[in-house]
This record gives C-alpha cells, sequence and structure tokens, in this order.
C-alpha cells in the first residue's frame, strides 16, 4: 500500500547484464560526485549552472544531457546489432524477447525525445538569442523550468533500467498492445510520463523562442532580414507549438485507459485503436520535421561561413522552410497506408507527401549554389554538410519511394524504412547538430575544437553510417521485417555482419568525438579564439567575445543587413569602442526550476508505481514552488556600467585595441588573434 | 528478372544496386505474383524517376566543392553572388516536373494496387479468413470447412481473396515474394487480394510488432502447380484436421510461440465472424435472423474467456 505496485522483484538484481550496466553507469556517477567534491565545485555549479538562466549555459546542459543520452541510446543501438548478428539460424542470441524489445523501445526514444531534441534545443538556446542580438530569451526562468523537467523525465526514462523495466512496444507504443491487457506492467507508464514531462518541457520552450525571435530581435532587424538558423528554429517551433499538444492528447487518453479503465483506444468496448496511431503521427510526422528543420539552418549558416560567401536564395530559403513546416502536417497517413485507407485517401497523402521533396530540392540546389563561386574551407562543419548533402539526398529519395502507396506496400515495416528514417535523422539531423557543435564550440567556450580528431570523427560516421544502413535496405529488399528478435535466413546473415561493423565504426566515430574534447580542453589556450569571430562568420553571434559576456552585448547592435556582422566589418564599425555604457537589465538566477523538476520526478515516479501518497508530494510541492516564485521579489537587477566597461575593455585589450588610446580607424579589425585567411 | 529493361537501366548505376540484385532471391525484388512483380516495376520506376534529380545533386556537390575548393585561388569568387530569377526558377521547376510526373504514376498505381481490388482473372478466386493470434496465424477456408495454423495452400494462377482480422494486438499479413501487406486489427476486419504465377513455397510473416512471440510468427505460403494438387492438400488437411469448435479456439486463442502447423475441420462457418464481433460484445444485439442469432451466440460463448483480459 505504502509502496504502490512498488516491490523488490521490481529491481531486476537477477539479471547480470542489467546489473553490469547499472554498476558501471554508478560508478561513473560517483566518480563524478567524487571529483566535485574533491575540487570543492558544488557551489560553483550550483550558483553558476544548475540554478543559472542565462540562455547559452542552459544550452550547454542540454548539450551535455544529449550527449550522455547519446551514449545510453548508442549501447542499445550495439546490443541490437549484436544480437541480430548472432541470432541467426536457430541461434537465440544474448538477448530474450523481454529483454530485447525494451531495448529497441528504449533506442527509438532515447535517441527522439531525450538525445536528437535536448540536442536542437541545446543549439537553439545558445545561438537563436545572439543571432537577433538579444541578451536573454523573453521568459528566462521557463527556459531554466523546461530544461529541468527535460532532466526530469530523463531520470525517470534511466529509472526503468533498474526499478521495473521499460515499455515493450515499440517506441511508438501502439495499442492495443500497449493497452493494460497486453502490458499490465509499468512500462508504459513510464514511457507514458516520460514523454508527457519532456513533452511539456519542449511546448514551453518553443513558446518561449516564439516570443523571443518576434519581440526581442536587435532594433533594425526585419522578419526577413533574421539569419537563417533564426528563421528555421522558428519554423520548428512554430510545428512544436501546433504538434506537441496532441502527443500531450494522445498519451493522456492512453493513459486514462490504463488507469481509469477508459475505452479510447482499447479493441473492445467501443475504443478505437486507429485514433491512436492517426493522433500519434499527427505529432510523430511533424516531429521529423522539427528535427530536421533546425540541422537545415546549421548547414545553411556553414556552408555560407565557409564559402565565404552569403547565402544563395535567403528568401527561397524562407519559404521553403515553411512549405515544409506546413507540408507536413498534411501527410501523417504515410506512416500507415496500409491501415487499408481507400485509394483516393492513400494516393492523396502519397502525393502531398512527395510535393514536400520540392522545398527540400530547393534547399540541396541552393546550399550548392552557395558552394557555387566561393571558396570553400574544409572544416569538420563543412564535412558534416556535404556528407549530409550527399547522405541525405540518398535518405530523401528512399523516403519519397515510401511515399508511393504502392511501393509503400511492401517497403513498409521492414528494414528498408529503418535505413530509410535513420538515413534522415543521422544524415540530417544529427549530422546537422554535429556541424553545429563543432561551429559554435568556440563561441560557447572561447576556444575551438580540435580540427584533426574533428575530421576522424567525421570519416568514421559516415563511413559507418554507409556499412550499417546500406545493408538494411538491402535486407528491407529481402524481405526483413523490424523488430525482430532473431532470424533463421541464411541470405540474410552477411548483411546482418556488415551492419553490425558498421555500429563499431559509428562507435569509433563517437570515440574520436569525446577525444577531440578532452584533447581540445588540453590545447584550449593554443586553440584560443581571442576575436570572437574564429571562422570569419556572417550573423550576430560572432559580433561578440568567445564566449560572450553574460548580457551578450554591451551595447546592443543595429541591423541593416541579412549578414549583419559582415555589414558592420565591411562598414569599419564591428570592433568599435562604445563612448559608454549603460545599465543592462538581467534576470537573476533562481533554483525554483531546480526544485519543480525535482517534484514533477517524484510525482511521475509516484504515478508509475501507483504510490498516491508520493504523488500527492509530488504535486504539491510543485504548485509550492510555483507559489514561491510567484512572492520571490528577487527577479532581476541591473548591470552597472562600470562592470560593463571592465568586461568589455578586457575583451577589447585581448584583441590588442587600446581603449584609452582609441580611434575610429581601429574599429575596423582586431589587432590580435587569428583570422581566417578568406574574407567575404 | 534480370531481363526487365529498368533493371539493366539501374545496373550501371551503383554498387549497392548490383549488390542487392545479385542476393535478392527470396524478396520482394523476386516476385512471384503479379501484384508483387506490378510493386516491384513501380518501385524500380519511381525510382529511376527520381535519380534524374539526385543525381544530379551528388554530382554537383563533388564538382562544386572541388572546383571552389579555398586554395584554387583560379576559380572565380563572388562574395556577394546570391540571387538569380534564373536558377531560382529552374530548381523549383525540376523538382516540381518530377513530382509531377510521379505524383501521376502515384495515383495510377495506388488505384490499381490497392489491395481491396479484387483481382482480374476468369478462375473463381479462393477465400480465405485470416486471424492474426498471440502468436501464429490461424486461416480459415469458408468454402470448404476447413482451417490451418501457420499454413497456407492455393493453386497458382489462382486469385486469392484473404478477409483479415485480429485476435490479439496488431499485425500485419505480409507474403514479400506476393504482394503487399495489410493489417491485421482486432474488431476490424481488411482485405488483401493475391496471386502466385509460379509454384513455390514462399515465407509469410507479420510485419509488424505484436509482443514477445512476433518473431516466430512465420507460416509458409504454398502456391501448387495445379488445382488437383491443391485438392490434394484440402483432402490432407481434412483427413488429419481435428475439429476447430468454440472450445478449440479458444484453447488456440491462449498465447503461444513458434507454433508447428496445425490442421482442423470447421464445423463452424461464423467462427470469423464471431471473432470480429467479440470486439462489440457488450452493445446491444441487434440479431435478427437465424443466423444472426447463432453468430451472437457464438460471439457470446468467444467472449466468455476472452483471449485478451482487459484489467
Amino acid at each position: 500500500m505504502l509502496l504502490g505496485k512498488l516491490t523488490l522483484d521490481a529491481i531486476p538484481y537477477k539479471e547480470p547484464i542489467i546489473v553490469a550496466a547499472l554498476s558501471g553507469a554508478g560508478l561513473m556517477g560517483l566518480v563524478v560526485l567524487a571529483l566535485i567534491t574533491k575540487f570543492g565545485k558544488w557551489g560553483y555549479l550550483w550558483k553558476e549552472w544548475l540554478t543559472s538562466v542565462d540562455h547559452k549555459k542552459i544550452g550547454v546542459m542540454y548539450i551535455v544531457v544529449a550527449m550522455i543520452m547519446l551514449l545510453r541510446g548508442f549501447a542499445d543501438a550495439l546490443m541490437m546489432r549484436a544480437q541480430l548478428a548472432m541470432a541467426t539460424d536457430g541461434h537465440l542470441g544474448v538477448f530474450p524477447p523481454e529483454h530485447y524489445d525494451q531495448i529497441f523501445t528504449a533506442h527509438g526514444v532515447i535517441m527522439i525525445i531525450f538525445m536528437a531534441m535536448p540536442f536542437m534545443t541545446g543549439l537553439m538556446n545558445i545561438v537563436v538569442p545572439l543571432q537577433i542580438g538579444a541578451r536573454d530569451v523573453a521568459f528566462p526562468f521557463l527556459n531554466s523550468l523546461s530544461f529541468w523537467l527535460l532532466v526530469s523525465a530523463v531520470i525517470l526514462v534511466n529509472l526503468s533500467l533498474g526499478v521495473g523495466n521499460f515499455a515493450r512496444t515499440g517506441w511508438v507504443a501502439y495499442p492495443p498492445l500497449s493497452e493494460l491487457g497486453f502490458s499490465p506492467d509499468v512500462g508504459v507508464d513510464y514511457y507514458t510520463w516520460a514523454l508527457q514531462i519532456s513533452g511539456i518541457g519542449t511546448t514551453l520552450t518553443a513558446i518561449n523562442f516564439l516570443v523571443t525571435i518576434i519581440k526581442m530581435r536587435a532594433p533594425g532587424m526585419k522578419l526577413m532580414q533574421m539569419p537563417i538558423f533564426t528563421w528555421t528554429c522558428t519554423w520548428a517551433n512554430v510545428l512544436i507549438v501546433a504538434s506537441f499538444p496532441i502527443l500531450t492528447g494522445a498519451l493522456a487518453m492512453l493513459s486514462l485507459d490504463r488507469y481509469l479503465d477508459f475505452h479510447f483506444f482499447t479493441a473492445e468496448a467501443g475504443g478505437n485503436a486507429m485514433m491512436y496511431l492517426n493522433l500519434f503521427w499527427a505529432w510523430g510526422h511533424p516531429e521529423v520535421y522539427i528535427l530536421v528543420l533546425p540541422a537545415f539552418g546549421i548547414f545553411s549558416e556553414v556552408i555560407s561561413t565557409f564559402s565565404g560567401k552569403r547565402l544563395f536564395g535567403h528568401t527561397s530559403m524562407i519559404i521553403a522552410s515553411g512549405v515544409i513546416s506546413v507540408l507536413g502536417f498534411m501527410v501523417w497517413l504515410h506512416h500507415f497506408f496500409t491501415m487499408g485507407s481507400g485509394a483516393d485517401v492513400n494516393a492523396f497523402f502519397g502525393i502531398a507527401t512527395m510535393v514536400i521533396s520540392v522545398p527540400t530540392g530547393v534547399k540541396l540546389f541552393n546550399w550548392l549554389f552557395t558552394m557555387y563561386q566561393g571558396r570553400i574551407r574544409f572544416t569538420p562543419p563543412v564535412l558534416w554538410t556535404m556528407g549530409f548533402m550527399v547522405t541525405f539526398s540518398i535518405g530523401g529519395m528512399t523516403g519519397v519511394l515510401m511515399a508511393v502507396p504502392g511501393a509503400d506496400f511492401v517497403l513498409h515495416n521492414s528494414l528498408f524504412l529503418i535505413a530509410h528514417f535513420h538515413n534522415t535523422i543521422i544524415g540530417g539531423a544529427v549530422f546537422g547538430y554535429l556541424a553545429g557543435f563543432s561551429y559554435w564550440f568556440p563561441k560557447a567556450f572561447g576556444f575551438k575544437l580540435n580540427e584533426k580528431l574533428g575530421k576522424a570523427a567525421f570519416w568514421f560516421w559516415q563511413s559507418g553510417f554507409m556499412f550499417a544502413f546500406i545493408p538494411l535496405y538491402i535486407l528491407g529488399f529481402l524481405g526483413m521485417t523490424r523488430r525482430l528478435n532473431h532470424t533463421d535466413n541464411p541470405a540474410w546473415d552477411p548483411w546482418l555482419y556488415i551492419a553490425c561493423v558498421g555500429a563499431v565504426l559509428i562507435a569509433c566515430g563517437i570515440g574520436c568525438q569525446l577525444l577531440q574534447i578532452v584533447v581540445s580542453i588540453r590545447d584550449r589556450k593554443k586553440l584560443a579564439d581571442v576575436t570572437g569571430d574564429p571562422w570569419n562568420g556572417h550573423t550576430l553571434e560572432w559580433s561578440t567575445s568567445s564566449p560572450p559576456p553574460f548580457y551578450n552585448f554591451a551595447v546592443v547592435p543595429h541591423v541593416h543587413d541579412i549578414d549583419a556582422f559582415t555589414d558592420m566589418k565591411e562598414k569599419g564599425e564591428a570592433y568599435k569602442v562604445p563612448q559608454k555604457y549603460a545599465p543592462i537589465h538581467m534576470p537573476s538566477n533562481t533554483a525554483t526550476g531546480v526544485y519543480i523538476g525535482g517534484f514533477t520526478t517524484l510525482l511521475g515516479f509516484a504515478l508509475i508505481w501507483h504510490i498516491w501518497w508520493l504523488a500527492i508530494v509530488g504535486l504539491v510541492g510543485i504548485i509550492g514552488a510555483m507559489l514561491a516564485r510567484a512572492y520571490d521579489n528577487n527577479l532581476d537587477y541591473y548591470v552597472q556600467p562600470d562592470e560593463v566597461e571592465a568586461i568589455e575593455r578586457a575583451h577589447f585589450e585581448n584583441m590588442g585595441i587600446d581603449v584609452d588610446n582609441y580611434s575610429e580607424r581601429d574599429a575596423d579589425k582586431p589587432r590580435r588573434g587569428s583570422r581566417p585567411t578568406t574574407t567575404a | 528478372m534480370r531481363n526487365s529493361r529498368p533493371t539493366r537501366l539501374l545496373w550501371g548505376l551503383s554498387p549497392v544496386v548490383t549488390a542487392l540484385l545479385t542476393g535478392c532471391q527470396g524478396g520482394i525484388l523476386d516476385p512471384k505474383g503479379q501484384v508483387a512483380a506490378d510493386e516491384k516495376s513501380l518501385i524500380i520506376t519511381a525510382t529511376v524517376l527520381m535519380l534524374l534529380v539526385v543525381i544530379p545533386v551528388i554530382v554537383m556537390t563533388f564538382l562544386f566543392a572541388w572546383k571552389y575548393r579555398a586554395s584554387n585561388k583560379d576559380a572565380i569568387y563572388t562574395p556577394k553572388w546570391s540571387h538569380s530569377n534564373k536558377i531560382e526558377a529552374v530548381v523549383w521547376i525540376i523538382p516540381i516536373i518530377i513530382v509531377s510526373c510521379l505524383a501521376v504514376v502515384t495515383w495510377n498505381t495506388t488505384h490499381k494496387l490497392d489491395p481491396y481490388r479484387p483481382l482480374d482473372s476468369d478462375k473463381k478466386p479462393i477465400n480465405v479468413q485470416v486471424v492474426a493470434m498471440n502468436w501464429k496465424w490461424l486461416f480459415i477456408y469458408p468454402d470448404l470447412n476447413i482451417a490451418t495454423v501457420n499454413q497456407l495452400a492455393f493453386p497458382k494462377n489462382v486469385p486469392v481473396n484473404f478477409r483479415i482480422t485480429s485476435d490479439a494486438a496488431m499485425n500485419s499479413f505480409f507474403i514479400p515474394q506476393l504482394g503487399g501487406q495489410i493489417y491485421a486489427m482486432a474488431g476490424m476486419e481488411t482485405k488483401l487480394h493475391l496471386i502466385a504465377n509460379e509454384a513455390g513455397t514462399y515465407k509469410g510473416m507479420s510485419s509488424n510488432y505484436s509482443g514477445a512471440g512476433f518473431s516466430g510468427m512465420k507460416f509458409n505460403a504454398i502456391a501448387t502447380e495445379t488445382p488437383e494438387q491443391f485438392d490434394a492438400w484440402v483432402q490432407k488437411v481434412r483427413a488429419a484436421g481435428k475439429s476447430l469448435n468454440a472450445d478449440a479456439y479458444l484453447a488456440l486463442a491462449k498465447p503461444s510461440e513458434n507454433n508447428p502447423v496445425a490442421f482442423y475441420t470447421m464445423p463452424e462457418p461464423r467462427l470469423f465472424d464471431a471473432v470480429l464481433h467479440k470486439y462489440m460484445a457488450g452493445r446491444q444485439s441487434l440479431a435478427a435472423t437465424d443466423d444472426e442469432l447463432k453468430l451472437a451466440a457464438l460471439t457470446k460463448r468467444l467472449c466468455e474467456t476472452p483471449a485478451v483480459k482487459e484489467q
């Protein structure tokens, strides 16, 4: 009664693999905690990071979470590939379905909701306010709360590893399989509550950034002059605001079925599981554009910067992204042509889907014509971009192929489908985030990443991708379906082995990236970005120091051009020392987000295990924290001009500009610090 | 298969396709029936159409990257050039033309390959009722009063009309070499029309994950050379078959994995409809005729110990 459904049996202490994984993770966690204690960094961590409302720090924390979850989700991927390489021709492999089915469900949920989404949100957090010349987001506390809701959901998902189990339904959790009749244990409840909590965080973030982008642009920046990354994030946020409530509703109905004996999606008593499929994909399809549109924006920024050129067809790109967003909402049915809708319905949704390839094709051509007559520097971000252009063309093609209902009837649910969506999500979204990571890393931390290891990481990822997923296309043609636990077709075996090798290559790529971070931190003096503009950038984020001061801009810039910073550099105003500084209005840090996140975790855990008293504690805690925040008067403060001046003086002196003997002629360039050879 | 023209077109295009075609026995590129053959040629047509854009994009990526590399100071450099109405027009219009062609192909083939459309044939089709269960396939031949588990047979060149439902989670009924799949859903009926034009034994499966025993939800679909061989198979089933009455069905409905092939005779012609109806039990019966009353009674019987118990 006191612990609801929770008993000692929920702890899988008899499963050696889980025990090993848990003790490994626990050990690493302890080492981290011990190191923080040893260096006495708890106060620093709490004051400067965990309670921070600074969009840049929140962005960094998002990306840290994304990378940890990348490791978790990738471990799942390795286990799946290993299982399928072993469990052939009568062998059953290592994982029984009871365990394996949790692995593939967790892999999908983690990679999409807890790796890709936070990575995207993190980059958006760091970059968008800087790109539009804002000092923070519109609602800084809300931003912190969104992050802590994500952390709460991440904790729940990972708890399922050690307490109880995760869903065994596939990441889509289709009823009636996800209903109580087939999934009576807590797995699906972990799934629904983790998604609900992170979904609320995501929706709040989207509202926050839409308001920021609409209301807080630097003076002079017209909507059509916004940098392309900000534009693609805008479209993604519009999609989030429009689609996440559908997911919230669908999962709420599924929970009502499971908790209160409703019959929305049950097979019996008038429920209709197909309604869930429609609702799920009405969110799920826009979701893939939410992931990929910001990545498109990153590729645009990267290719324009490193080609030393303006982006070709800026307006065309904005319109294309908008068309993709609108159409992305009208094609959800292509996820289930095989449900038995009539030919007219299937044909309509098929054709609507392939229409999306028109604006996407336009984007590809615009990137090509940005490279055309440029001076391309092959840095790691450019390699990711070119890898994307080739890989994504293939992924797009296989996607359009599956949009043809007649072809989909034989390709649906096959490994061809798996290859297709990894082709677009890895080759599109993830390559984009990794390009953005190495492109904006110097902005966030003040030093560049080691280029050699960056290139090595790219080549491992790219070749690993080919080895891992081309065989899956072939296996799809050979008639292998997804989510199989073991196979008995000798013709499939060689391809399964090759795919496993591909996964190992990607693991090497991830290893290179971790090593890259370590090596770059070691060499941070050598790799330092003194000017704040290491790549000869075009947009406002490069006009401030790296890392930017907490207020971003000492003086809010005036914008006259799409490439606002290029414009400033050309007019010789880029490094102008201001005559005087004004006080800057900034939000105060607050721990409320951390507390609400903590109580939400309790609430989620209690709901999953039917521990009702704890649920009440969680709920009361959340409301209490909100009330306390409402009566908190320490919301903001003013940074005084002398403090701003001291910070700015240090930055100018770093660049070799003498602030005291300053003349207007000096504003055109910094005197010290590495600058790229090609100028735009 | 290697004689078809579009395949040859593809042959030189990519080593991936080559690898694919050499090892495609048993898959969807090795069709053994009209539907599957049409679907295969549709895949090839659509792919070739799209390669018309995709290949130039990939080639241009490498070409531009090489020509305009930073170290090539001879190449023209136009840092401010960012707009051209001509290029914009071309990059919008070319994809639009290709997608328009593909849209026409899609509209036509979607209607032609609609799984619900009966196939054109002068032969009398064979009717099969399919029930997806945890975790096996039940095939009922209503006109022949037999049923089988995990084995399906029909003569070649005779259309087979499937009515499909599920008495468990959602599954998808799929015989890759004979044509497309369709979902099997509890309380709902879907239809599929397939034909085999070559004799042989083809792998069938569920292609929609439905729980722990899903990987074992396989069956063989046997296309016999002659109608006589099919008749012999029917006789074999009838001779070996136990009676699939309501009790036997309820026993079969209990979750089980990797079921061996089993043969049944069918004393109860309304079983499939009763399985469909049991998910609507609880509603007031509108049964009016004698036949409907019998169906209602059987439905009620199946509901007494349902395979899926809501907690």
